[in-house]
């Protein structure tokens, strides 16, 4: 294994300190937990309770670009999926968070946070077989 | 008080996300690419979520209400049962092919890339289509 050139360890940490904040202002002010693809899917939910709080949050997520760029330039984003494979993903992870109940910040933040075992089993499957389809797509098919 | 707080708490968590570098898929690849050259940055950011976060959890099991009067939602399943493993392991599979999560799909939408417009309106659907799974599920039960 060699490490990549690309490590950003401070500014991960630090960032990373700034993800626990805001997990941890919305568990302990209004007593939610802010797992994303939860908040979203209670927004497509027919009957969901606290739509506003929830509404809101996701709104400060959308509009924290903006934010930053008023102090510094926003650090780029390189996609290389095509349109097909995005689609394909995007299905996969809207369906596989629903039914596994979160995702990187409901189980891997928020459910690690309180040591629910759910979560860390959660956070064990999608990390293996995040790391064997990215084996899969780079090593055997090369792309 | 609570509008203005979740704003906020919502705010912090995308800036968080920038700063960490998490809003870069290629970054996130970087992670889960262990047989190529590694970016172990992921692990930081879980580090540093998790030092800060498990205090506020630590507090806010004790209580019943949070600060602000509503009750603590902590989730209550305990059972470890074939939905939650099958639906991670697919969610992971989707996190592998394109790099994006819905956290840092939702903080980059604004951004102008058609690339994430067409992940989160896949990802919406995903998500539609699990609602009405279910409310067939439970009409049949």
């Amino acid at each position: 294994m060699t490490l990549s050139p690309d490590f950003t360890p401070w500014a991960s940490l630090l960032g990373g300190a700034l993800i626990g904040l805001s997990a941890g202002l919305f568990i302990l002010l209004n007593g939610r937990i802010a797992g994303i693809s939860g908040l979203l899917g209670s927004l497509l939910a027919k009957h969901a309770e606290g739509r506003a709080e929830k509404a809101l949050f996701l709104l400060g997520l959308l509009a924290s670009p903006w934010l930053w760029s008023l102090f510094a330039t926003l650090p780029g984003a390189s996609i290389q999926a095509g349109g097909a494979a995005l689609v394909l993903a995007g299905l996969l992870v809207g369906l596989g968070t629903r039914y596994g109940a979160g995702c990187t910040s409901g189980h891997g933040i928020c459910g690690l946070s309180r040591l629910s075992l759910r979560s860390l089993v959660a956070v064990a499957c999608f990390m293996g077989s995040g790391f064997a389809t990215v084996y899969i797509i780079r090593h055997l098919m090369g792309a | 008080m609570r509008k203005l707080t979740a704003l906020i708490a919502g705010l912090l968590f995308g800036l968080g996300l920038y700063l960490s570098g998490m809003t870069n898929p290629a970054k996130v690849l970087g992670f889960l690419d262990l047989a190529g050259e590694w970016d172990p940055s992921l692990a930081l950011v879980m580090l540093g979520a998790l030092a800060v976060s498990s205090v506020f959890f630590y507090v806010a099991r004790q209580r019943r209400t949070a600060l602000l009067g509503a009750p603590i939602k902590m989730p209550t399943r305990r059972t470890l049962d074939r939905r939650l493993v099958l639906g991670s392991v697919v969610f992971g599979v989707g996190w592998g092919i394109a790099g994006l999560c819905p956290g840092p799909a939702v903080a980059l939408l604004l951004t102008g890339q058609w690339q994430v417009g067409v992940f989160v309106l896949a990802m919406a659907l995903g998500m539609w289509l699990f609602e009405r799974i279910e409310a067939r599920r439970l009409a049949k039960a």
